[in-house]
C-alpha cells in the first residue's frame, strides 16, 4: 500500500509527460481523429469479414476500391476548400461536364493527350468563376457553387443532347480500365496523390496559408496573405479534381453519363467532415477525408453484400454524419 | 470588517500549467478590491472560477459564511455575481440594446412581446452614464473597440449584481472614458456592491482601489489596504525584484527621413494628414478614440483604401495597396484589436509566429519545420513569452502572452518601419518595460517607429516628437520638450494649441 503511493510523483496528476511523449510520435504522424476512424474502418470491415464471406475476396476489395476513385479525387480538392472556410456544391457537375466534354474531343479526333488538358482546363473555368465570386464579389460560396453546379449540370445536358456518348478510343480507356501489377491503375493514381497531398498540405508553404486563410481572413489579410489568390485557386483546384475525377469516371466506364456524379457533392463533403474537416474552417487533413471517403464506401459495400435495399443507404450514410459531427462536438466540449 | 465573499485555497491546473495554488481571496460589501500581477499570474482563471467559467481544482467558496457550489455561469448569476470579461463577448450583428438586456429583453402586454422602447431607454440611461454618444439602435459591428467595451459593462450592470468583477475593463479605453467608468465604479460601491477590479494600469488602481491582492505566478503574494502601500511597492510584489526606470534611455540620434506622408486622405476615416519618419526616431500619435489614428496605420499598411496624397517610402514614390505590398517595402503594423485582427485562434504559437515570414523557414516551397521550431523557440525565448511550448494553442495563453506573440510575428520580418497600434494593452509592468526596452532598442537599430497609443504617459516617455490628431486631421505637432499632457488633450480636444510660456 504504502510503496504504492509513494510512486505517484506529485506532479502526476496535472502533466503526465511520460504518457503524451509516447503518444506524441503517434500523432503526429496520424492525428487522433484519424486513428478513431481507422479504428471504425477495422471494425465495421471485421464485421463484414464474419458475417459475409464476399466481402474478403479481391473482386470485391478491387470494386470498391474502384468505386471510391473519382470520390478520394474529389475529396483531396474538398479538403482544402473546407480548411479556407468554404464549400463547392459544384464538384459533382462538373465531374460530369468534363467526362462529357472528354468523350466529346475523342470522338472529334483528338488524341488523349490534348483532349485531357483541354478538358482540364475547361473544368477550371468553372472553378475561376466561383472563386472570382466568392472572392472578389463576396458572394457566399453556397449560393455561388449551387448556381455554377446548375449551370454546369444543364450545360452537359446541352453538349449531350442527354445521351450517353461511349465507343471511346482503347488508349484513353486503360487509363480507368488497366491495371499495374495486378492493382487498377486509377487506384495507384489515387494511393499516389493522397499520399503527396497530404504531405503537401502539412509541409508546403502555400498550402500553409489556407489553414490560415480559414482560421481568421482578416488576421491573414493583415499578416501579408493575398487571401484572394489563395481562395481563386482553391476553387479552380477544385474543379479541376473534379474534371479530372470525370475524365477518369468515363474512362473506366467507357462511356460518358450526362447525369454522372449525381450527389457526389454531399457524399464528399460529409467523408471529409467525418475525416476531421470543420465546416467553420481552419481544420482537416486529406488523410483524414479519405479515410471517411473509405468508411463511407465500405459501409455501402456492406449494405449491398447484406442485400440491404439500396434505398438504405442515405439513411446509414447520413446517421454516420451526424454522429460524427456530434462526437466532434462533444469531444471539443469537454476539452474546454 | 467581515466579508461578504471569501474564496479559499482554490487550486487550478490546466494541461501543463499549475495556474492557481492555494490562491484565498476576499471581499467586502462596498469596496474596490484591486486584482493585480503579471501577464499569466492567474488573476483571469481566479475570477473565472468565481464566475462559473471553470471549475476549481481544489478549495471551497463562501457567501457570507455559507459554503456555495458554482459550477456554471448561471450558478454565479444566481449568486449575483456578474462579470465582464478581458475579451469582448458581444453579438457584433445584433443592436446594443439587444446585446445589453441578452435573453432577458424586458417584455409588455398578455403575450410579453419585446418591449424594444423600453428596453433602448434603460439601456440609453446606463450608456449615459459613461457620457459617451452611443444609440441603443446601433448595431455592435459599426461601434469602435472602446464603444463595445462600454456596451460590454452596461451589460454586466442591467443584471442586479452584488459582485461586479471588471477584467481589464480600461484596456481599450481612453482616459476620458476611463474617468466616466470610475464614476460609475464609485457609485456602485456606495451602492454597497463589491466591486473586483483587474487591471495593469496601477495609477488606476491606485485612484480607485481600497484595496489590492498580488497574485506572482498563480500563487497568493499577499493583500494591502490601498491607503497602505505604494505603487513600487506593488510593483515590487507583483515582478519579485526591483524595476528600474520604466520608460527606459535611447542610444543614438535620429537620422534620414524613411517615410513621408503628404495629404493621406481616406474618405470618412481621415483627411490631409502629413509628416514625416527617420530612422531611428519614435514618433507618438495622439488623439481621442475616433480621431482616425488606427486608419491612418491601417492606410499606410495597405489594409485601408485612400482616395489622395503621396507616400514616399525610403526615397521612392509608393502605391501601397495591400499589407503583402507594404510588408515587402518593410513596413510591419501591430493591430490594436488583437482578437480580430491579428490572432489565429485555433493554431498554436509557432503558426501565429511564422506566418509573417513562411518564405524565410521555407525550402523549395516546403516549410523547413526544425527551422521553424528554432526559430520559433527563439522568439519564446526573447521576448520571455509564457508558454508550455511551440505548440501551444494561442487561445489558452493569457492576454499579454497573446501579444507579445503578435509582437513577435512583427519583429521576425526585421521591418523597417514598425507602427504599433496600443502595443502594451493589456500588458503587466514587466512586460511593458521589456516591450518599451525592445522598441527603443530597434529604433537605436535605425528602425522608425509610429506608436500610436492611448495611454498618455507612454506616449510622453518613449516619444522624441508627439502627432495630435483630431477628428480625422492632424492637430498639431509637438517637439519632446514641448509636450506635455496638458497640451496634448488641449490639440486631441480640437482647441488650438496653448501658446508655449
Ligand atoms: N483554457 C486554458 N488552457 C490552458 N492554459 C490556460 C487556460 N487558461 C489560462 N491558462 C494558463 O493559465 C495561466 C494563467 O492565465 P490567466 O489568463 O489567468 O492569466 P492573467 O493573470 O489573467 O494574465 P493577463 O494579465 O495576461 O490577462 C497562464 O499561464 C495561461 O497560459
Ligand atoms: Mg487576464
Amino acid at each position: 500500500m504504502t510503496i504504492q503511493r509513494d510512486r505517484r510523483a506529485p506532479g502526476l496528476a496535472v502533466t503526465d509527460p511520460g504518457r503524451s511523449a509516447g503518444q506524441s510520435l503517434l500523432r503526429q504522424i496520424v492525428g487522433v481523429r484519424e486513428l478513431g476512424i481507422v479504428l471504425v474502418i477495422a471494425v465495421a470491415a471485421t464485421l463484414l469479414a464474419f458475417t459475409t464471406p464476399a466481402f474478403l475476396t479481391s473482386q470485391n476489395l478491387s470494386a470498391v476500391a474502384i468505386g471510391l476513385v473519382t470520390d478520394a479525387l474529389i475529396a483531396i480538392a474538398m479538403t482544402k476548400v473546407l480548411i479556407s472556410g468554404g464549400f463547392d456544391l459544384s464538384v459533382g457537375s462538373v465531374l460530369a461536364l468534363a467526362g462529357m466534354v472528354v468523350a466529346d474531343l475523342l470522338h472529334r479526333g483528338l488524341s488523349p493527350l490534348v483532349a485531357i488538358p483541354v478538358t482540364l482546363v475547361v473544368a477550371s473555368v468553372v472553378g475561376l468563376v466561383n472563386g472570382l465570386l466568392i472572392a472578389k464579389v463576396k458572394v457566399n460560396p453556397l449560393i455561388t457553387t449551387l448556381g455554377m453546379m446548375s449551370i454546369t449540370s444543364s450545360l452537359t445536358l446541352v453538349i449531350s443532347g442527354g445521351y450517353p456518348v461511349s465507343n471511346l478510343p482503347a488508349d484513353f480507356l486503360f487509363l480507368g480500365q488497366g491495371s499495374l501489377w495486378g492493382v487498377p491503375l486509377a487506384v495507384l493514381l489515387v494511393v499516389g496523390l493522397v499520399a503527396v497531398a497530404d504531405v503537401l498540405l502539412r509541409r508546403a508553404r502555400w498550402l500553409r496559408l489556407i489553414y490560415y486563410v480559414g482560421g481568421n481572413e482578416r488576421a491573414a489579410l493583415l499578416s501579408g496573405i493575398p487571401v484572394d489568390v489563395v481562395r481563386i485557386a482553391i476553387y479552380v483546384f477544385c474543379s479541376v479534381m473534379a474534371g479530372f475525377a470525370g475524365i477518369i469516371a468515363t474512362s473506366r466506364l467507357g462511356s460518358a453519363f450526362p447525369l454522372a456524379g449525381r450527389g457526389a457533392e454531399m457524399r464528399v463533403i460529409s467523408a471529409c467532415v467525418i475525416g476531421g474537416s470543420s465546416l467553420q474552417g481552419g481544420e482537416g487533413t486529406v488523410l483524414g477525408s479519405l479515410l471517411g471517403v473509405l468508411l463511407m464506401a465500405i459501409i455501402n459495400n456492406g449494405l449491398v453484400l447484406l442485400n440491404v435495399s439500396i434505398n438504405w443507404q442515405g439513411i446509414v450514410s447520413g446517421a454516420i454524419l451526424i454522429a460524427a459531427v456530434t462526437f466532434d462536438m462533444l469531444n471539443r466540449r469537454n476539452r474546454s | 470588517m467581515n466579508a461578504f465573499l471569501q474564496m479559499q485555497a482554490i487550486s487550478k491546473a490546466f494541461p501543463g500549467v499549475q495556474a492557481l495554488r492555494q490562491v484565498s481571496f476576499d471581499l467586502r460589501r462596498g469596496e474596490v478590491h484591486a486584482l493585480v500581477g503579471e501577464n499569466g499570474a492567474g488573476k483571469s482563471t481566479l475570477m473565472k472560477i468565481l464566475s462559473g467559467v471553470y471549475r476549481p481544482d481544489a478549495g471551497q467558496i463562501l457567501i457570507e459564511g455559507q459554503p456555495v457550489t458554482i459550477q456554471i455561469p448561471r450558478d454565479a448569476q444566481r449568486h449575483g455575481i456578474s462579470i465582464v470579461h478581458q475579451e469582448l463577448n458581444l453579438f457584433s450583428n445584433l443592436t446594443v440594446a439587444e446585446n445589453v438586456f441578452g435573453g432577458r429583453m424586458p417584455a409588455r402586454g398578455p403575450l410579453a412581446f419585446e418591449d424594444r422602447q423600453a428596453a433602448a431607454r434603460q439601456a440609453q440611461r446606463l450608456l449615459d452614464r459613461f457620457g459617451v454618444a452611443i444609440s441603443p439602435q446601433t448595431i455592435i459591428r459599426s461601434l469602435s473597440l472602446a464603444q463595445q467595451q462600454v456596451v460590454e459593462i452596461s451589460k454586466a450592470l442591467i443584471q442586479e449584481a452584488r459582485v461586479l468583477i471588471l477584467d481589464e475593463p480600461t484596456s481599450s479605453l481612453t482616459e476620458h472614458e476611463a474617468a466616466a467608468l470610475f464614476e460609475v465604479v464609485q457609485q456602485l460601491r456606495r451602492d454597497g456592491l463589491c466591486i473586483v477590479y483587474i487591471s495593469h494600469r496601477l495609477e488606476e488602481v491606485f485612484r480607485i482601489a481600497d484595496r489590492v491582492t498580488i497574485l506572482r505566478d498563480g500563487q497568493l503574494v499577499g493583500t494591502e489596504a490601498v491607503a497602505e502601500t505604494s505603487i513600487p511597492a506593488v510593483i515590487r510584489m507583483m515582478v519579485g525584484r526591483q524595476l528600474a526606470d520604466l520608460y527606459g534611455q535611447r542610444a543614438g540620434q535620429p537620422q534620414a527621413v524613411v517615410l513621408t506622408v503628404e495629404a493621406l486622405t481616406s474618405p470618412g476615416h481621415f483627411a490631409e494628414v502629413s509628416f514625416q519618419l527617420r530612422a531611428g526616431e519614435i514618433v507618438g500619435m495622439a488623439g481621442l478614440v475616433g480621431a482616425g489614428r488606427t486608419e491612418v496605420g491601417l492606410a499606410l499598411f495597405g489594409a485601408l483604401p485612400v482616395s489622395g496624397g503621396r507616400v514616399q517610402l525610403r526615397g521612392a514614390g509608393r502605391q501601397i495597396r495591400s499589407p503583402d505590398e507594404a510588408m515587402r517595402w518593410g513596413l510591419a503594423y501591430l493591430s490594436e484589436d488583437r482578437r480580430n485582427d491579428a490572432l489565429f485562434f485555433n493554431m498554436g504559437v509557432r503558426e501565429n509566429i511564422s506566418v509573417s515570414h513562411l518564405a524565410r523557414l521555407s525550402r523549395l516551397g516546403l516549410i523547413d519545420r526544425r527551422r521553424e521550431r528554432q526559430a520559433t523557440q527563439f522568439h519564446i525565448e526573447q521576448l520571455k513569452i509564457a508558454t508550455p511550448s511551440t505548440e501551444q494553442k494561442v487561445a489558452n495563453l493569457s492576454g499579454g502572452n497573446q501579444q507579445k506573440v503578435i509582437l513577435a510575428r512583427w519583429l521576425a520580418i526585421e521591418p523597417k518601419v514598425l507602427i504599433v497600434d496600443e502595443p502594451t494593452r493589456g500588458i503587466d509592468v514587466g512586460a511593458k518595460t521589456e516591450i518599451y526596452a525592445l522598441l527603443h532598442h530597434l529604433a537605436a537599430q535605425g528602425v522608425a517607429i509610429l506608436l500610436i497609443s492611448s495611454e498618455m504617459p507612454e506616449i510622453l516617455g518613449l516619444s522624441d516628437r508627439i502627432l495630435v490628431m483630431h477628428e480625422g486631421r492632424l492637430a498639431g505637432e509637438l517637439t519632446r520638450a514641448e509636450a506635455t499632457e496638458e497640451r496634448i488633450l488641449t490639440l486631441a480636444a480640437g482647441r488650438s494649441a496653448i501658446p508655449a510660456g
